[in-house]
């Protein structure tokens, strides 16, 4: 599954856990590099991660839907009122998904492709209903966030997008979704809240007095 | 790989306004931190402290469970690492609450609160209520249960100690609306054009006590709180069912004992009373009681009609003249007036003698008649009587004198659980005055 590489920057090892990433850091040199079929090419280099409070960390595993997946890149955005992490998470079986920590409540949700064109940026407001599945999401939040850093094995390049506007998705029933506003025709991603104990997480970090 | 360090260090930081030491608690998911010297609230996320705002030190308030206690709660170890007093004000009274931050690195945040005594174990919700009504009020449904609208209100944040994951202000308003189907509630707090759920369980200090491990004994709960479930809930239906139950067994006792009785026809005869003869006083001829010491039954039919009679009666052993002197009155009036047709009385009435022994008996009847009948010139007209003396009648006048008894308790149950809650919602925005009781 794993892809072996050498950073065009420093020539050390670098090893892609996931078979379709994109983008990932050198760990040695955090040189930010993107693979192009058989080519690396280095793009920059990464910043500092902020530190925060996490529990999950990459190499992180658990589990989602009786299927095991471990935890292979991250994302970190921040906004107004705070920050919080996406977790790029690759299944056994070569998808991946997104485990989103927020202030320690969680989601997992999965790039879909819409069923129908998505409201546009100035449509998506709070109370604006979706269709997906048969089923009714309406937009309970809208929030401008930016990125502020990234680490590992992602699905995408990482433009430096200063501001990005994300609409959540909620049903009565816990269902969870995101509409990505960074790219024309908007990112969907669809997937539920879970709970910490569901995931069944296994090497996490520790905290010191816990 | 450039993976965070593996363990999370708690740190602290020096208050950029007095310089005190300010012990971080919730790591860096903490984006406001209260300096306790000088009541100053800091912003540890930012790099230069930033300082959010300065409250006045007379507003302390201490709360009841000490921040940086931990207790195992829902399975895990919490922490309390946040304070806020908050209140509302209704018709000029001001009412206040505590919430508690609790935290755990892994689980994240939870809340208690606390008001009069009452407390609520807080978290926010996955899924969104839907909007709904219950006897023409705002409801929501949620998790397969109905939240009635309890109030609306603008709650005022009055002091805050320890740290918090969102930037807190003294004086900040929020609008909460809450729903309750006790002990749940929901509540809506609007913040920033958006609308934040959290779901509380009503819950006992004494629990809160043990968990958190807390010296000396919880406040004692005062009133009814909006989500107290009520000690009634199913009672009023157990108690009806109980009684129903009871009702249905005492109804087949006493049906079987009326099959049984024998309600024999032991003398039957027909007369004619004229007032104009006078006295007629007059004996019937001997009967036979068989059996024991069981219960008779004389009965009067009659053809009375605007009139009344009396009778005195007297139920006489032959062999040993030994007899029950009683009196019936019938009477039996009718007509027609602006409320239509009426009546009154009955033109039969009955006399049960219980446990008579058995025997050779007979009857002295004296009827009387109204005395008017004859007084107006007219040919005094009597009337035509049959009466009948019956054996060991069925009675069921135990099965109403029982009645009461059995249907009592489940009334006052109902009663009870009604003022329950009557209470409970005399403190909403629903209460039949208009507004909060002063309890």
């Amino acid at each position: 599954m794993s892809v072996q590489a050498n950073c065009p920057a420093c020539g050390a090892p670098v090893t892609f856990m996931w078979s379709s990433a994109v983008q990932t850091a050198c760990p040695y040199c955090k040189a930010i590099l993107v693979r192009h079929d058989v080519n690396i090419e280095n793009v920059g280099e990464v910043a500092d991660l902020p530190r925060d409070a996490s529990p999950i960390q990459i190499l992180t595993e658990g589990i989602f839907d009786n299927r095991r997946f471990m935890v292979i890149g991250r994302l970190v955005y921040q906004w107004e009122q705070g920050g919080w992490n996406e977790w790029h998470i690759a299944f056994d079986d070569g998808r991946s998904a997104w485990l989103s920590d927020a202030q320690a409540e969680y989601a997992v949700s999965f790039h879909v492709a819409p069923q129908a064109p998505l409201p546009s940026i100035e449509q998506a407001r709070r109370g604006l209903a979706i269709q997906w599945g048969g089923l009714n999401y309406i937009i309970t939040h809208r929030t401008e966030a930016a990125y502020v850093g990234f680490e590992g094995e992602l699905p995408f390049r990482t433009t430096s997008r200063s501001r990005m506007v994300f609409a959540d998705l909620r049903t009565p029933d816990a269902r969870f979704g995101t509409i990505d506003y960074s790219e024309t025709p908007p990112l969907l991603y669809m997937g539920r809240q879970v709970d910490f104990d569901e995931l069944k997480l296994r090497n996490l970090r520790m905290f010191e007095g816990w | 790989m450039a993976t965070p360090a593996p363990v999370v260090k708690s740190r602290s930081l020096n208050c950029p306004n007095c310089g005190g030491v300010v012990e971080l608690r919730g790591f860096e998911h903490s984006r406001s931190a209260v300096c306790v010297q000088c009541c100053t609230i800091i912003d540890p996320s930012t790099p230069e402290l930033k300082i959010i705002q300065r409250f006045s030190e007379k507003l302390r308030v201490r709360p009841l469970i000490p921040l940086g206690t931990r207790g195992n709660w829902h399975g895990a170890p919490h922490e309390a690492i946040g304070f806020q007093v908050r209140c509302i004000n209704v018709e000029g009274t001001e009412y206040c609450w505590h919430e508690y931050l609790l935290f755990n690195p892994y689980k994240g945040f939870r809340y208690l609160s606390q008001y009069d005594g009452h407390w609520n174990d807080i978290t926010t919700i996955r899924g969104l209520p839907t909007f709904t009504q219950v006897s023409g009020r705002k409801a929501v449904e949620f998790g397969g249960r109905t939240f009635r609208h309890f109030q609306h209100a603008e709650a005022q944040t009055k002091f805050v100690m320890g740290e918090f994951p969102w930037a807190v202000r003294v004086g900040e308003k929020n609008v909460v609306d809450d729903y309750v189907a006790p002990p749940y509630s929901l509540s809506a707090e609007m913040a920033g054009g958006e609308i934040n759920w959290s779901q509380g369980t009503y819950v006992t200090g004494a629990e809160i006590w043990q968990a958190f491990k807390i010296k000396g004994t919880p406040p004692t709960a005062r009133g009814v709180y909006s989500s107290q479930p009520s000690p009634f809930t199913g009672k009023p239906g157990q108690a009806w069912r109980m009684a129903l139950l009871l009702l249905c067994g005492w109804a087949a006792l006493l049906f079987f004992f009326v099959i049984s009785a024998g309600n024999d026809l032991a003398f039957s005869a027909n007369h004619h009373f004229s007032p104009a003869q006078g006295e007629q006083s007059f004996v019937t001829p001997v009967f036979e009681l068989d059996g024991g010491n069981k219960n008779v039954e004389v009965e009067l039919r009659t053809d009375l009609d605007n009139s009344w009679a009396y009778f005195n009666l007297a139920l006489i052993n032959e062999s040993t003249g030994q007899g029950f002197d009683f009196g019936r009155e019938v009477s039996y009036y009718h007509g027609v007036d602006s409320d239509g047709s009426w009546s009154e009385g009955s033109r039969s009435d009955s006399a049960t003698i219980p446990r008579v022994a058995g025997g050779r008996y007979y009857l002295r009847i004296e009827p009387e008649m109204e005395a008017t009948a004859s007084t107006f010139g007219q040919t005094p007209r009597g009337f035509n009587y049959t009466v009948n003396v019956k054996r060991d009648v069925p009675s069921t006048w135990l099965f109403w004198l029982i009645l009461p008894f059995l249907i009592i308790p489940p009334i006052i149950t109902s009663i009870r659980a009604a003022s329950f809650e009557g209470r409970r919602w005399a403190e909403s925005d629903y209460a039949p005055s208009g507004g909060g009781d002063d309890e």
